[in-house]
């Protein structure tokens, strides 16, 4: 089924062919699957964090905190393993409920007080990267026979490549987000609210609940994600993923959800972080082209796919305008002489 | 009869002034010597007038930024921007022959050209403000890294060196600059009509349409403004440090300015600009960063104290709160009439 | 009519609402029976969206009883007015613009198979609300993909859902067109015979003859009465929406008469007009005289307004100037002739509400120069001092912020921002709307005032006896229509009720 929802995933799709048919066509590498598994390998924080922010901006919301969390929990991760000790399972669970719980207080904020997401997530960016240097000003290495033998998992594809066990988590939770958002009631109430906030909530959507779900939802995801960047990198850093938010919203975006909110698929993101990724695989694969094009580039195609949402927005609302909707109620001032 | 025109200066505009005294005094207590200012070589210096030294370039950002939200928008690319001039004054000083007048005023149109571009985005292509100023800053720092070929370009030159440390009349030149440009600022926003109109823009879009006030001029007038208060915070940096580093120039500043702004009390939805609360707010969040790192405490709680008080503001800032505490006040209020 | 066997469907006894000084509702009783389209009717500030929100749970009533089935039900929130099966289709259609038809009509209860929603049986059952109301579209479609009459039908579909027994429809018809309404009007006379109660608002009298069967009037928060269609005339009906009664209103006409023979033309409008919104109308304005435009609520008063000061864009029609054909499709080149506008909604067109007194009054003026000739403080001051005295604007000071103001001081304020402009020609929108009484008397009188000093007035009034103290010519809107104009010694309120009723 065609319509003007999927065309800016379609727009992503053809964009991710078109810059892996090009690798393909000028560098012999690129057709060895490796360089899929590695893309999968090393953007797979970066697609874990999209997942998350995916069902804010459906929702009509931004978390700028992300790339802050990421470090946080990495620093957090690095801490209770190497410094207390911790079997890593177990720290990874404590991460987590940390990172969830500091996106409900996130999510509690933006709900109950009605305060702009950007300008909290805003806080919240600066907070945890702060909670960060407070545990650690170095990078921290994490030493931990349970994570050498995770390492070593492997399942070999053909073509030289094969999964990585941080690549096959990324899988998961990318595809637990992929049901969520489309086979379950929270997930389509995050549609709803993205689509329009106020009809929802005269629906009956719980609209501040499932704010705040969406914003634990987030935490979570870029918990999920500072672990997975913890085991990348195999150590924890306060400066860690700085500015992995835009990132991040670019991927969503490049991804075909609508900044808007209300119309997107959490399965774009994943292919917006790897479109980000094959740029720069290709510009390393190039030599001669420099790192900063990988920026300029994703900025280009950022402003193209959100020039496109807006043209199709406008050209596809075929029904008439809606009537600016009434106050609550015109209470009329003592009319009753 | 007669009208009170001005009435008496209320608690919210004396909310950051108290603050930033407040603020002041405790560091002294807890700093030696803080308030102590020295003339040496007929230049002034001391913990104070540091504090106004390096709180400079936020300064800037935070008046660009004070307009535009003002005008009920957003600009998240002046970090971006920073980067951007800087890279211009240092590669243009570093490349060519030409006087640093001119040098600056590239960077000066480069920023502004960053700005017009963020404009037109919001006002012709109708994208909100946090995503079309979002489209540069995550553009921005590729396009300085691109105008310094990716390295750190260091330069040298009197005339930036003087930008960046040098003194006039006593008083470091880049807070003399700034002074100039708030002032001139503050002339233009309130000797003309300007300032009424990004205000009535920002509060009520439609009634100013009504009235006949063009408003798409107006925002995109007032992110080149933006644009160019950033670049002449760019240009600061990097003769600050006598060279272009695209990567780190004006990290985070962004979030800095806006801060800046919140705790003069401007809401985000527009509809208010407070330039001179926005400059105390930018001194008061430069002393805390000052205070944090004299008075011992590990720099990081910097981050975390910022953070706080962001949301401590917006809180009381909060309909919502102001809702809840007169209801309960009232219900506290009814049952004492009961009993 | 309510025996013991067969008691009403839903019996409303007395039903009080306030909010703080305003009686909403005042003693309101209403019947409704099973297979009954049931109109309500009344102006602006009636009370029919406060009896709907009772009804729906929005609001809790002060007191009073809401009966069904002959046993009281008590209706706390919209669950409860779900749960006893009452459903309610609003104007501005509720459902998710974005998300598809099958979204919108599972929306919060979605069939699940093991947790998880099953899209299949979801669609099925979608697919069968849509049959209910006989409507055969793709269920995978997003939902703004159709016009507002589909996505009407869609919001209908998902209101009756299962359990449905009285469907309130508030203004389901105001953008529809009139293939689409008698679609609508069809399906609703299938759910009547199904044996469901249903309320129609609506602000067209036609329609209300089409399809009802009983008529309940509202006025301020009373009830008026409630009447059986056939016996009912129009002209009867419209006097008990406006509070008139016409039979006392023999000779009771305006005072105003003007000769404009040979009075210059300000603004003349020539089949001005827009799709959707206004059908080309011509109107002449001449100086120094006050047009009235009368009409109920929806019948394009406004719409005249807003096109005549080009607040909204004409798609067709001509307009001239003193005589020379111009373009005013702005309201810049709108103020640049001499014209002024004050809308009916105060709060989102008029008042800038964070900017103070002062600043409101003097900004229209200060637009017109230009930012860059400011005014003086001293000008500004003794022009608002001036203006604050004259209008007799009640505030402490002019710094205060205008939103703090009451709605009669803030249309004063409004007004004086174009006064002081100078105009030639001042459109007013509904200028009593919301005001205490007193402020009223001294906004007509300003009105007349105004006109004496050789000022043109269009004035857009659902209050007739406003009009006809005022106006010297009188055009009469009904369904986005120009449907009569009234001059001279023929303006009395008899004469305009008869025209909208017709």
């Amino acid at each position: 089924m065609l319509n003007e929802r999927v065309l800016p995933l379609i727009a992503t799709i053809v964009v991710f062919v078109l810059l892996y048919g090009y690798g393909i066509y000028e560098y012999k590498g690129f057709r060895d699957t490796l360089v899929f598994t590695n893309l999968l390998t090393d953007n797979a924080f970066l697609i874990v964090t999209a997942v998350g922010m995916s069902f804010v901006i459906i929702s009509g919301g931004i978390d700028l905190s992300v790339g802050s969390m990421i470090a946080f929990i990495g620093v957090l991760l690095a801490y209770l393993i190497s410094g207390l000790g911790i079997h890593p399972v177990f720290a990874a669970v404590i991460a987590l409920c940390v990172a969830t719980f500091f996106g409900t207080m996130m999510g509690v904020i933006i709900a109950y007080f009605d305060i702009q997401p950007f300008i909290v997530t805003l806080a919240g960016l600066f907070l945890f990267r702060g909670l960060a240097y407070l545990i650690n000003l170095d990078s921290v290495p994490i030493d931990h026979s349970f994570l050498v033998t995770l390492a070593e998992i492997y399942v070999p594809l053909p073509g030289r490549g094969g999964l990585t066990f941080i690549a096959m988590a990324m899988i998961v939770l990318l595809v637990i987000g992929m049901v969520v958002a489309k086979r379950t009631r929270f997930g389509l109430n995050v549609y709803a609210i993205g689509g329009d906030k106020q009809s929802a909530s005269l629906l009956g959507v719980p609209v501040n609940r499932t704010l705040v779900k969406i914003y634990a939802l987030s935490g979570f995801y870029s918990g999920a994600a500072g672990i997975v960047f913890a085991i990348y990198t195999g150590s924890g850093y306060p400066l860690a993923a700085v500015g992995v938010e835009l990132d991040a919203i670019a991927a969503v975006v490049i991804g075909g959800t609508l900044l808007t909110g209300g119309v997107g698929f959490v399965v774009g993101a994943f292919l917006g972080a790897l479109i980000q990724g094959i740029i720069q695989t290709l510009i390393i694969f190039d030599g001669t082209l420099n790192s900063w094009w990988t920026k300029v580039a994703i900025g280009v195609l950022l402003l193209l796919f959100i020039l496109m949402q807006k043209g199709i927005v406008h050209f596809t609302k075929r029904y008439t305008e809606k009537s600016v909707k009434p106050e609550p109620e015109a209470v009329p001032v003592t009319k009753a002489a | 009869m007669q009208f009170v025109s001005k009435p008496r200066p209320d608690a919210k505009t004396l909310a950051p002034v108290i603050s930033l005294f407040v603020l002041i005094m405790g560091t002294s207590l807890v700093t030696p010597g803080f308030l102590d200012i020295s003339i040496v070589d007929g230049h002034i210096y001391g913990s104070l007038v540091d504090i106004v030294h390096r709180a400079t370039p936020m300064l800037l950002v935070a008046v660009g930024m004070a307009i535009v939200i003002g005008t009920k928008g957003i600009d998240l690319s002046v970090g971006s921007i920073i980067a951007i001039s800087g890279a211009v004054t240092a590669v243009l000083t570093v490349n060519t022959e030409w006087l640093p007048f001119v040098v600056m005023g590239c960077a000066l149109l480069a920023g502004m050209a960053c700005g017009l571009w963020n404009g037109l985005l919001v006002t012709v292509f109708g994208i909100q403000p946090i995503v079309a100023t979002l489209i540069l800053m995550v553009a921005g720092r590729g396009i300085a890294q691109m105008i310094t070929g990716g390295q750190i370009v260091t330069f040298h030159s009197e005339f930036f060196n003087a930008i960046g440390n040098g003194f006039f009349a006593g008083l470091p030149l880049r807070v003399v600059l700034a002074i100039v440009i708030v002032v001139a600022t503050a002339l233009v926003l309130r000797k003309t009509a300007l300032g009424l109109f990004f205000e009535s823009v920002g509060a009520n879009a439609e009634s100013s349409r009504l009235m006949g006030i063009d408003s798409r001029m107006l925002i995109l007038i007032a992110y080149v403004f933006s644009g160019f208060c950033s670049a002449m915070a760019g240009i600061i940096l990097a003769a600050d440090i006598r060279g272009a580093d695209a990567n780190n120039a004006g990290l985070w500043l962004e979030l800095d300015a806006i801060l800046a702004v919140v705790i003069a009390g401007a809401s985000l939805s527009g509809g208010r600009i407070y330039l001179g609360l926005t400059v105390i707010g930018a001194l008061i969040i430069q002393t805390l960063t000052t205070a944090i790192l004299t008075s011992g405490l590990p720099a990081q709680y910097n981050l975390i104290v910022k953070a706080s008080i962001v949301l401590l503001v917006l809180l009381i800032q909060s309909s919502r709160t102001r809702d809840f505490v007169k209801s309960r006040l009232m219900l506290a209020r009814r049952s004492s009439h009961v009993e | 009519m309510t025996d013991q066997n067969n008691p009403p469907l839903l019996s409303i006894e007395g039903v009080h609402k306030s909010f703080p000084g305003v009686r909403a509702l005042d003693n309101v009783s209403l019947t409704l029976n099973a297979g009954e389209i049931h109109a309500l009717l009344g102006e602006n500030g009636a009370g029919k969206s406060t009896l709907i929100k009772v009804l729906t749970g929005i609001y809790v009533k002060d007191s009073g009883s809401l009966v069904m089935d002959g046993k009281p039900v008590h209706i706390h929130d919209s669950l409860d007015a779900q749960k006893h099966g009452i459903r309610t289709v609003y104007q501005e259609i509720n459902l998710i613009p974005t998300m598809t038809v099958a979204e919108n009509l599972t929306l919060l209860d979605q069939p699940k198979r093991m947790g998880l929603i099953s899209w299949r049986s979801a669609e099925s059952r979608a697919r069968e609300m849509l049959r209910r109301v006989g409507l055969d579209i793709d269920l995978r479609s997003q939902l703004d993909s159709h016009s507002v009459a589909i996505q009407q039908m869609v919001a209908i579909a998902r209101a009756l859902g299962s359990k449905a027994r009285i469907l309130i429809l508030d203004e389901p018809t105001a953008s529809l067109d009139s293939q689409e309404i008698a679609r609508l009007f069809e399906l609703m006379r299938q759910l009547k015979s199904e044996g469901m109660g249903i309320i129609f608002v609506t602000h067209f009298l036609d329609q209300v003859y089409d399809i009802s069967d009983t008529i309940s009037v509202l006025r301020n928060g009373c009830h008026v009465g409630t009447f059986k269609t056939e016996a009912l005339s129009r002209s009867d009906l419209v006097s008990h929406m406006l509070g008139k009664d016409l039979d006392t209103l023999h000779h009771e006409q305006s005072d105003s008469s003007l000769e404009h023979g040979n009075r210059q033309r300000i603004l003349s409008l020539k089949q001005v007009g827009r799709r959707n919104m206004l059908n080309p109308l011509d109107l002449d304005l001449h100086q120094g005289e006050v047009v009235g435009l009368a009409g109920l609520l929806g019948s394009g008063r406004t719409e005249v307004c807003q096109l005549a000061f080009g607040a909204k864009r004409p798609d067709q029609g001509r307009k001239s100037w003193l005589g020379t054909e111009v373009s005013i499709n702005t309201p810049k080149q709108a103020i640049a002739q001499g014209m002024a506008y004050c809308p009916e909604d105060r709060k989102h067109h008029g008042i800038v509400a964070e900017l103070s007194v002062r600043e409101n009054l003097i900004l229209a003026l200060q637009s017109a120069r230009g930012w860059w000739s400011p005014m003086p403080m001293s000008e500004q001051k003794a022009i608002v001092d001036e203006f604050i005295q004259r209008l007799n604007i009640k505030t402490p000071h002019m710094e205060k912020p205008i939103g703090e103001l009451s709605g009669g001081n803030q249309q004063k304020v409004i007004l004086a921002r174009w006064l002081i402009t100078q105009p030639k020609l001042l459109i007013l929108d509904e200028p009593t709307r919301g005001i205490d009484v007193g402020a009223h008397h001294e906004i007509i009188q300003i009105i007349k005032d105004l006109c004496g000093e050789g000022m043109s007035l269009l004035v857009a009034s659902s209050e007739v006896e406003e009009i006809v103290a005022f106006a010297h010519r009188v055009a009469v809107m009904r369904d986005r229509t120009k449907v009569a104009e009234v001059s001279g010694d023929r303006i009395s309120q008899k004469s305009i009720i008869q025209a909208i009723a017709q």
